[in-house]
């Protein structure tokens, strides 16, 4: 008997024990995840070349630096001590910038990540791409930034989408009729990524704007035209691809492409809307009574 | 002269923990700061001599349980070293690599120097603690689809911190110190860190262990009071066995703190049959 109440008791203190586990687990899970769901996501950063989608990137980079090491030791650094580079990993609280408010600085990059500040140093856009194949994890994806040449995949750095430059019409002095032309000049696509268009200046009657308008189908992201604006606060600056770029709806086929138009072969055509008042044709039913009655 | 040997050779093992933990280390930032081959990156993955691929194997199965799919790399990385510590080395990380670790230590030398070593100034948790939390960790990787402990795991805040530069994460770091120092003895390694928690669930079937000497022993017990896991020296003064448990983190500090050689390190090639645990 007395036996018996002892196992009891040792089951009851066993179960009441692993009640309160779970429970302590219950609170610093909601704690930590409400955390984690919180540092994972930073609006603006910025990632290295051939980063995967920004939600994958955080799943898969293992915070290990090692695309950093290859950006900062590459023999091309312009910073010939080596102590910077356009890559660095996230520290805690490391998200000061060198000067306030005067661009688009990260502030919750996610811990012992890579990203980089264009106007503090953008990329250089080498031409081998140290920084991509050391990645372990594929959170830097080679492929992203290969293209095939004479039936062989070699690294393309044109290929990387970093970000994409927006030109600030307001405030860029080449829209005032002023002549500058120095994000064009810094551009390593230009006249690709970066087109200079000639307008009438009606304000003079005489003169030429000569207006830097980007191409986003072409531009990288590297930012080298944001470090090289003139203005205070750039008139041109980088931003990654999803903040700001439009989506068209998958309903639109550009008919003067051939790819695209593939899209419609088999498509059962557009379902019309049916409703009383478009089953007539326009004209009956613009032309009824109660219409005109209106 | 004498005496100079003697310390030397009863500290031989610490001696030698601290070259190795601190030669890592160097050859880490040396890595990053003269772009030197032979360890790149960090303790999370990084390449030897530029070829062999290492990773954390808890920090990849965050990565897998967050729902993504990885390159080879750092799925071989993660092998070589889970292979290494399991089969090998044993909980060896936690005592000859991991930088908290001389942090945790430097804690623990204080707290018996000022004597704040007091049982009863103690908060008691329980060592399983560790087990709960790694668990956890891997439930919100799925859930936040991101790895959750790598985002607040001091070790690769301090790792990472000396290698590319610290920001606030040494205050991740001083928490740790704090907490060893006032709240609990060998409160993080011995209780909560769930890397130290994974390494010891699965380095029970490694090679290199301690073994005690149950003939020699005098039942002083200076090696239940020094070691960080008492739990795993049961067998001291009742069997002739090995540490056979995963907890044990090889430091070796009970070898050196014997005065009678009944404590030293050897190959286990077969856990023995009639071994049992006391966790
Ligand atoms: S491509 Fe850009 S990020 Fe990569 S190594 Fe060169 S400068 Fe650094
Ligand atoms: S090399 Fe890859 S896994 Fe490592 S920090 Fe860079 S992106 Fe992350
Ligand atoms: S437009 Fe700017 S960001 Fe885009 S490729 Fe040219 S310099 Fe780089
Ligand atoms: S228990 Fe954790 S923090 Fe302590 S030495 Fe092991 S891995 Fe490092
Ligand atoms: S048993 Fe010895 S080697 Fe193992 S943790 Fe304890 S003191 Fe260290």
């Amino acid at each position: 008997m007395a036996e018996d109440k002892k196992v009891d008791r040792e089951k009851r203190k066993f179960f009441i024990r692993t009640l309160q586990g779970l429970g302590l687990a219950a609170l610093g899970g909601s704690i930590w995840s409400g955390y984690v769901a919180e540092a994972k996501h930073d609006e603006v950063v910025l990632r290295p070349p051939g980063a995967v989608p920004e939600e994958e990137f955080v799943k898969k980079c293992i915070k290990c630096g090692m695309c950093v090491e290859a950006c900062k030791n590459r023999e091309n650094n312009p910073d010939e001590t080596k102590q910077t580079a356009t890559l660095r990993l996230a520290a805690p609280g490391d998200h000061r910038p060198r000067e306030k408010g005067k661009y688009i600085y990260p502030k919750e990059v996610p811990v012992g990540t890579p990203y980089f500040v264009p106007r503090e140093i953008p990329c250089y856009m080498c031409e081998d791409i140290p920084c991509v194949p050391p990645c372990p994890t594929g959170a830097l994806d080679p492929d992203l930034v290969s293209s095939v040449k004479d039936g062989k995949k070699v690294l393309d750095i044109n290929k990387a989408r970093m970000g994409v430059a927006v030109v600030d019409m307001e405030h860029c002095i080449a829209y005032w009729g002023l002549q500058c032309d120095a994000c064009y000049r810094a551009c390593p696509l230009i006249d690709e990524a970066i087109k200079l268009e000639l307008r009438r200046n009606p304000r003079t009657g005489r003169h030429a704007f000569l207006l830097p308008v980007v191409y986003p189908d072409v531009c990288t992201g590297c930012g080298l035209c944001e470090l090289a604006c003139v203005t205070e606060k750039p008139a041109i600056f980088v931003l990654p691809r999803h903040l700001a770029l439009g989506r068209v709806g998958k309903h639109y086929i550009k008919g003067w492409e051939k790819q695209d138009e593939e899209r419609i072969k088999g498509s059962q055509g557009i379902q019309k809307t049916i409703t009383p008042r478009s089953e007539e044709s326009p004209e009956d039913y613009l032309n009824t009574e109660d219409l005109l009655d209106e | 002269m004498n005496e100079n040997r003697n310390f030397l050779y009863k500290h031989r093992y610490l001696i030698a923990r601290r070259i190795v933990q601190v030669s890592i280390l160097l050859l880490y930032i040396a890595g990053n700061a003269y772009g030197w081959k032979i360890l790149q990156g960090n303790l999370s993955s990084s390449r030897l001599f530029d070829v062999i691929p290492l990773a954390d194997p808890y920090a990849t199965l965050q990565l897998f349980a967050a729902g993504t799919i990885l390159a080879t790399d750092v799925i071989v990385g993660a092998l070589i070293i889970f292979a290494f510590y399991s089969l090998i080395g044993g909980r060896a990380f936690c005592s000859w690599i991991c930088p908290i670790n001389m942090v945790t230590d430097f804690a623990n030398w204080l707290r018996v120097k000022t004597g704040l070593h007091k049982d009863e100034w103690q908060l008691r948790i329980s060592r399983k603690t560790r087990y709960w939390i790694l668990g956890l960790s891997l439930i919100l990787s799925f859930v936040v689809a991101a790895p959750a402990f790598e985002f607040i795991s001091p070790i690769s805040m301090l790792h990472r911190g000396l290698i590319f530069g610290m920001g606030f994460g040494f205050a991740a770091v001083v928490a740790v110190f704090l907490f060893d120092l006032f709240v609990t003895k060998n409160g993080w390694c011995g209780h909560l860190c769930p890397l130290g928690g994974f390494y010891s669930l699965v380095t029970k079937p490694s090679v290199i262990r301690v073994k005690h000497d149950a003939d020699k022993c005098t039942l002083c017990m200076n090696c239940k009071n020094v070691c960080p896991e008492k739990q795993v020296l049961w067998m001291i003064g009742k069997e002739s066995v090995f540490v056979s448990s995963g907890e044990c983190i090889n430091c070796a500090r009970c070898i050196e703190v014997c005065n009678d050689d009944a404590l030293n390190f050897g190959l286990r090639y077969k856990p023995n049959k009639e071994e049992k645990e006391n966790a």
